[in-house]
């Protein structure tokens, strides 16, 4: 089985939009309900607009997954090449941020998703990859 | 970049903002910009902001609602949000934004009559 995968670069603002739309289409073509797409679309609208904030560029990659045990799922990965974090356990904190926004994306995004990981090197840039499995 | 105006409506002393389409942030901060002005040149008393075609708030949308609520209750005018869809309200509180301070509404009309309590009785936030 060919596993669909779309890549949406990021850039503009309009992009974060663009970034969601692809996702929210690809959570409802794989079966997620209303509320499930809802989380994955706000949560890339988090990451996305993160590469907005912090970074020069970068970009959001959805597709469809399968786990080992079969389980279908959705995964988003979203990478930039800005300045990096510095400091991890500090943005995972509710209300951190160096920005001017509410310091809520990447705990708020961890927590409408199933599973959160991030790989971020200072001077490289950031990864973060989130997925949401269908129950 | 097209930016896409939403139109803003006067009923009686009242504006009503109904967002349509999915807003980029230029788009949005022009329309917090946009609202204000027409407070101030209309004089309403009251704003409706309607969410109900908005399927994604994200932390940015959600802040700019509250920054339109605080701003306009600084101008003297009372700010009700109505429509807000039930993944809308889920994926709010999940991200930890509850539009905390905001009066919301279930739809337009009770928005209404909401505005109509609230600016009759002479409170502003």
């Amino acid at each position: 089985m060919t596993l669909e995968e779309r890549c949406i670069p990021v850039k503009v603002d309009l992009d974060i939009v663009l970034a969601r739309v692809e996702g929210r289409n690809l959570a409802k073509e794989l079966g997620f309900g209303t509320i499930d797409q809802a989380r994955i679309a706000t949560a890339i609208s988090e990451l996305a607009r993160n590469v907005i904030l912090y970074a020069p560029e970068g970009k959001v990659t959805v597709r469809a997954i399968v786990s080992d045990h079969g389980r279908r799922g959705i995964e988003v990965v979203c990478e930039d090449n800005g300045p990096g974090i510095a400091d991890v356990e500090l943005v995972m904190q509710n209300g951190y941020s160096t920005s001017s926004g509410l310091g809520m994306g990447l705990p708020g995004t961890k927590r409408l998703m199933d599973e959160f990981e991030l790989e971020t090197e200072l001077g490289v840039g950031t990864k973060v990859t989130v997925r949401k499995w269908l129950k | 970049m097209e930016v896409p105006r939403i139109p803003i409506l006067q009923i009686e002393d009242y504006l009503v903002a109904s967002i349509q389409t999915a807003l980029h942030d230029t788009a949005a901060t022009r329309f917090r910009d946009d609202l204000l002005e027409r407070i101030y040149e209309t004089k309403a008393r009251g704003l409706i902001l309607d969410l109900t075609a908005v399927d994604v708030v994200d932390s940015f949308l959600a802040r700019l609602t509250g920054d339109i609520a605080a701003m306009a209750g600084l101008m003297g005018t009372t700010v009700v949000i109505t429509g807000l869809q039930p993944e809308v309200a889920v994926t709010l509180v999940e991200l930890g934004v509850e539009l905390k301070g905001v009066t919301t509404a279930l739809n337009l009309e009770k928005g209404i009559a909401a505005l109509r309590r609230m600016v009759g009785e002479g409170k502003h936030p």
